[in-house]
């Protein structure tokens, strides 16, 4: 699963961080990284997070796969 | 007719961001014909802003960054292959391994690529990066992790802040070089450019501004570069954050008005025609675009935003599947986003749109502040350091067309104590690097002559 932060809504609330510790952290006092791959153990934390992201703006999915040649 | 235009073969060229997100939405909405989307990297859609952050510092492979589709756009991706060429008449797209792809209706989201240093032999120096796709990131931070003596960085632009900053975050010695009187000067003005000046020699950047790079030396493997004002960096690694270019040359002899700002379009993302002649099977979105906006003075804009290829793409796709009343305008304020030095700086509207500055909330002291442009008495953009919450508020102003400088419960300072002062929008002819929002719209590329066709 991959997932994306459309960081233009990001606010700072950090949510996902407190949710998510191994996939968000705060650079700074409000600059948000986030690791794109995410790993199997990390799935239900990152959806939990997407969920409670007051602003809503992190977006999972499956990444482009087949029909690339 | 809707059901027609919910049929039929859409190619969409450019399979980045905008590419992803329009293939998405056209499906979203109804579309079931054939969809083919042509990229010329060999990879799926990738996200590009954590190339100059995460990767660079080590915490994520640039190999790790696709994005995630938020549904099948059950297309068929033709990655790793290069558009040449488009017959708008017999509308067929053609690639680089001479296949012509035919299509009902066209969307060109082709992007931007990094302007490469000018001298092909420096450029092709060992060292010597640019920063703009996957194997840049990739590389670059292959020789970041491997403890450089110093990085040269040419170009205080966002990306080569950002590039700056990691350099830092890792303990590397960094030089950046400006054409123009600061870094970020292009894309926040004079008086916030100070404080991102400030920022950077506060974290121990090299900062030399005022001066050009003229030459970059080096027998095989880049040494160092020589500098206009006589001096010398010497430096293991260089990185040219000169700005991008677009991708616009495969359009040439199309009859498109594309040119090096971009392909101009009417606020339905409908590609013009040279002669000012909107089409009507040929869209446009993302970085390549230029269109009017009406609360910048109808000015054509560039926008090399995030926000902007993910906006235009979904209002471009609505309207390549719906007839012309139910078409949308792509009108949505341009927003971005920078994370530098331990800051965030967010911005909203068009700051180089502007005559004047106020500082609303914090201060520069504090490094904490939101500062409003205003053009010609009305709010025309907002930037927000570690001050992300209020940027909403600035929207609305921006979209109410407030007067500037702005109404007392906009700000936490007494308005007496908060002077305009002039916002100090540079030329862009004297920065190293491109704004990434160019006001186009009063500078035509070159004059036409209508040639009225024969036979």
């Amino acid at each position: 699963m991959r997932t994306v932060v459309d960081l233009t809504r990001c606010q700072g609330y950090a949510q996902c961080v407190f949710l998510a510790p191994k996939m968000f952290e705060l650079h700074g006092e409000e600059g948000l990284l986030y690791t794109t791959a995410v790993p199997d153990d990390q799935v239900e934390r990152v959806r939990q997070a997407a969920a409670a992201c007051p602003v809503q703006a992190i977006l999972v999915g499956e990444e482009v796969g087949g029909g690339a040649r | 007719m809707p059901d027609d235009l919910m049929d039929g073969r859409i190619v969409v060229v450019g399979a980045s961001l905008a590419g992803l997100r329009a293939a998405e939405a056209l499906r979203e909405g109804g579309f079931t014909g054939s969809l083919t989307v042509v990229g010329d990297e060999p990879h799926a859609p990738y996200d590009r802003p954590p190339l100059s952050k995460q990767v660079l510092l080590g915490k994520a492979t640039a190999d790790t960054t696709e994005l995630p589709m938020r549904r099948d756009p059950d297309a068929d991706w033709r990655l790793g292959v290069r558009a040449t060429g488009l017959d708008p008449l017999a509308k067929r797209v053609v690639l680089e391994d001479g296949e012509s792809l035919p299509y009902d209706r066209l969307l060109i989201a082709t992007g931007t690529r990094a302007r490469p240093w000018p001298n092909p032999e420096e450029a092709a120096l060992d060292g010597v990066f640019t920063l703009r796709t996957r194997e840049d990131a990739a590389g670059l931070a292959e020789r970041l992790a491997a403890g450089p003596r110093r990085v040269l960085v040419i170009g205080g632009g966002f990306t080569g802040s950002e590039i700056a900053s990691a350099c830092r975050e890792m303990g590397l010695d960094v030089t950046v070089t400006e054409r123009g009187p600061a870094p970020l000067v292009g894309a926040l003005g004079g008086t916030l450019s100070k404080l991102a000046a400030v920022m950077q020699r506060n974290h121990g950047v090299d900062l030399r501004t005022g001066v050009t790079v003229t030459a970059l030396r080096g027998n095989g493997t880049f040494t160092g570069a020589e500098l206009s004002d006589g001096s010398r960096v010497d430096a293991d690694v260089c990185v040219a954050a000169l700005g991008a270019i677009r991708n616009v040359e495969w359009l040439a002899d199309t009859g498109l008005a594309a040119g090096p700002r971009g392909i101009a379009c009417d606020a339905g993302c409908r590609a013009f025609n040279m002669y000012g002649i909107v089409t009507d099977d040929i869209f446009v979105a993302g970085d390549v675009s230029r269109f009017p906006h009406p609360l910048f003075g109808y000015q054509m804009l560039s926008l090399e935003h995030w926000g902007n290829a993910v906006d235009q793409a979904e209002v471009a796709a609505h309207n390549m599947i719906n007839p012309g009343p139910l078409r949308r305008p792509h009108l949505a304020i341009p927003t971005f986003w920078s994370t530098q030095f331990g800051l965030n700086i967010k911005s909203v509207g068009v700051p180089t749109f502007s005559d004047h500055v106020v500082i609303a909330q914090g201060s520069l002291e504090a490094r904490r502040l939101a500062m409003v442009y205003g053009f010609q008495g009305r709010v025309t953009a907002a930037v927000t350091v570690d001050m992300a919450k209020s940027l909403d508020y600035y929207r609305h102003l921006i979209e109410t067309a407030a007067p500037f400088p702005p109404p007392l419960g906009a700000q936490d300072r007494a308005i007496a104590a908060d002077v305009p002062i002039p916002s100090d929008v540079p030329d862009p002819k004297g920065l190293s690097h491109g704004p990434t929002v160019a006001l186009t719209g009063y500078l035509p590329d070159r004059r036409l002559t209508v040639v009225p066709p024969t036979g």
